[in-house]
């Protein structure tokens, strides 16, 4: 287990990179603690799969360097750096058994056969596969499959990381949950630093104590998932992150008041800052519709089971709100009120509002 | 429920009349030929299995036959490994993969009796470039018309030049399949590069392999041009491989029941080792 550091780490694929935009990760500083759980969490192509390479040691950053416990491994091959990956695809070895499979790392370095057959044992009841154990593992089912190719990566006690790299994508809906939970139960037991990767925020979310949302190879925000809902700290992560997402609306700053469509609207705190393109962002679950407000129109209803959600026009401009009830006629006039300490102003995409004390 | 429509057998006809033209006809001409006799006239005289007995038992037919499964195991044991070789030191992307690609496959483009004559003329002792170097330069006493073990060599070596590539380009195939994470996942479990090979590059090759050797069995097995053409079967018996001798026995001594009792033999030979071996690599998989 190991506290993970990335140091002014940048990586392109270009062999001559001039322009910010030739980095496929721009400058990334962060922390990872030893035993938490994270999530990788951005857009296809976002980077954050080079950014799992890099710490893997499968790709050499360009510029940076990536510390295990403060010792720098950013020259290490994958196997010195004592890491485990698991991918997107399940990775297994056809032709052995689980058990070969399980203890194949650990045979490969070595260890005692007598400790050999306590680990795999341990994993193996660890995540309910004892039974399989002497079948050949290209029988598996997919989520199986997968569970040893996690297995290999927890039978080493020393592994420094566990790296997930979308793991769930070729499972089943209804087995993704289970194998998810199992995740999570496996990670408060062998305590190991895990990074998880995925596009899917639900993932994310449930798996990750803190969250690195990126985006075009740029860490917009690093927090826990109750921080990336409430105070998005980037338009993207407000988008990307809730369904529906947050409603990004034009709005411009006049005499310190944020006005919106004409309307003036109240925001969390003090603005800060001055030009820029100024946007308003606020939840649909913080939009309620009222007897007075922002005048608007109601588009559309959709009825999402536990709640509806209002979509509704202001001016050109469209807003969400989450409601109770599904009530409501299309082309109805309504007025809208945002709950004032969950609405903020952005400016370039960047918040711009501060906590009211 | 479902409604049974016999007369759709009907549409199996004419599939069932072309295989009839071409392999049933056919095989049951050489059925025909090698249960009788004839002096000729077109009369012939009912011989029973004799024939059979006749090829099973004699030294002709054995020798023949060891010489053909010699040959197939050489050129196996030299092609399947070496093919697996090449594969592997291949680029995997980029300039020299089409390069490496054509490179290989020429061999296989040349017409069988072009390669015999081309190995002739390359390795004849006085004029061929081999031959001539061989003799003159290195000193090594090599004649493949006068000396059984240079014509032996010789013949192994065409085929290998001529045919390992097709290993070459099905394991190839085979390799370049597999996706990245496997090796990444290998580099991570420290794995040495035999165990690479062994338990990632191997499986995942094994079906393309088992069809590259059944083709190259099949194929070195029933092999005739090239060695008819390169060495006639000779010096004396020594390269007269099961096809060469049949030819000879059908078409030059004219002995059509013994030729055809041969055939049979030799292609039932020919079906069990691939069964066998077909049912052996597949084996697995089934269970």
């Amino acid at each position: 287990m190991a506290k993970v550091t990335l140091s002014n780490l940048r990586h392109s694929y270009l062999s001559n990179p001039s322009r910010p935009t030739d980095y496929a990760l721009k400058e990334i500083n962060l922390d990872w603690k030893d035993g938490g759980a994270y999530a990788l969490l951005g857009p296809s192509g976002c980077g954050k799969s080079t950014l799992l390479n890099i710490v893997s040691g499968l790709l050499t950053p360009s510029e940076g360097r990536i510390l295990f416990d403060g010792k720098d491994v950013t020259s290490l091959a994958p196997d010195q750096r004592n890491i485990a990956q698991v991918f997107q695809f399940p990775v297994i070895y056809d032709t052995m058994t689980v058990r070969e499979n399980l203890a194949f790392p650990l045979r490969n370095r070595g260890v005692a056969e007598s400790k050999v057959t306590k680990r795999v044992a341990e994993i193996a009841e660890m995540l309910e596969v004892g039974e399989m154990l002497d079948t050949r593992a290209a029988h598996l089912s997919p989520d199986n499959k997968q569970k040893i190719s996690m297995g290999r990566g927890l039978v080493r006690d020393d592994v420094n990381v566990v790296m997930f790299d979308e793991p769930l994508t070729v499972i089943d809906p209804h087995l993704k949950w289970k194998l998810r939970s199992k995740l999570k139960e496996l990670h408060q037991r062998v305590r190991a630093t895990m990074i998880y990767v995925t596009h899917d925020q639900t993932e994310a979310l449930t798996f990750a104590d803190q969250v690195v949302v990126m985006q075009e190879g740029e860490v917009v925000q690093i927090g826990t998932p109750v921080e990336l809902f409430e105070r998005p700290q980037h338009t993207f992560v407000g988008h990307f992150i809730g369904s529906p997402g947050m409603n990004i609306l034009p709005a411009s700053v006049e005499n310190n008041k944020v006005i919106f469509n004409g309307n003036t609207v109240a925001v969390e705190g003090n603005i800060i800052g001055n030009g820029g393109t100024t946007e308003l962002g606020v939840r649909p679950e913080f939009v309620s519709v009222s007897a007075t407000g922002i005048p608007a129109r109601v588009r559309k209803v959709s009825d999402i089971g536990r709640h509806a959600v209002i979509e509704t026009m202001v001016g050109d401009m469209r807003v969400r709100a989450v409601a109770e009830t599904a009530h409501f006629e299309q082309g109805t006039e309504v007025h809208l009120t945002f709950k004032k300490d969950q609405t903020r102003l952005y400016r370039d995409g960047w918040i711009a509002t501060e906590v009211a004390s | 429920m479902k409604t049974e429509n016999q007369r759709a057998w009907f549409f199996v006809l004419p599939v069932l009349l072309l295989v009839a033209f071409n392999a049933l006809v056919p095989i049951m001409t050489v059925v025909n030929y090698s249960v009788q006799e004839t002096f000729g006239n077109n009369i012939f005289f009912w011989q029973g299995l004799d024939w059979f007995e006749q090829i099973l038992r004699s030294d002709r037919f054995h020798a023949a036959l060891g010489r053909q499964f010699m040959f197939t195991f050489l050129i196996l044991v030299i092609e399947v490994p070496l093919g697996i070789i090449v594969a592997l030191s291949m680029p995997r992307k980029g300039f020299w993969v089409p390069v490496c690609l054509v490179t290989m496959a020429l061999p296989m483009l040349i017409p069988w009796n072009v390669v015999g004559s081309m190995w002739n003329i390359f390795t004849l002792p006085n004029i061929g470039l081999l031959g001539y170097f061989m003799n003159d330069v290195l000193g090594v006493n090599y004649d493949m018309t006068q000396q059984p073990i240079s014509a032996w060599i010789t013949i192994v070596v065409m085929d290998v030049w001529h045919w390992t590539s097709l290993v070459v380009l099905l394991s190839y195939a085979g390799l370049v399949s597999i996706p990245d994470a496997y090796y990444q996942a290998a580099k991570i479990d420290s794995a040495s590069p035999w165990k690479v090979f062994r338990y990632i590059q191997l499986p995942k090759m094994k079906t393309v392999l088992t069809i590259a050797i059944l083709l190259r069995f099949m194929d070195s097995f029933n092999i005739y041009t090239e060695p008819f053409v390169l060495t006639g079967g000779g010096p004396g018996n020594s390269t007269t491989l099961l096809s060469i001798d049949l030819v000879k026995i059908a078409l030059g001594q004219f002995d059509l029941g013994p030729a055809a009792a041969m055939s049979l033999i030799y292609f039932a030979i020919t079906l069990l080792v691939s069964w066998l071996f077909y049912t052996l690599m597949t084996k697995d998989d089934a269970q």
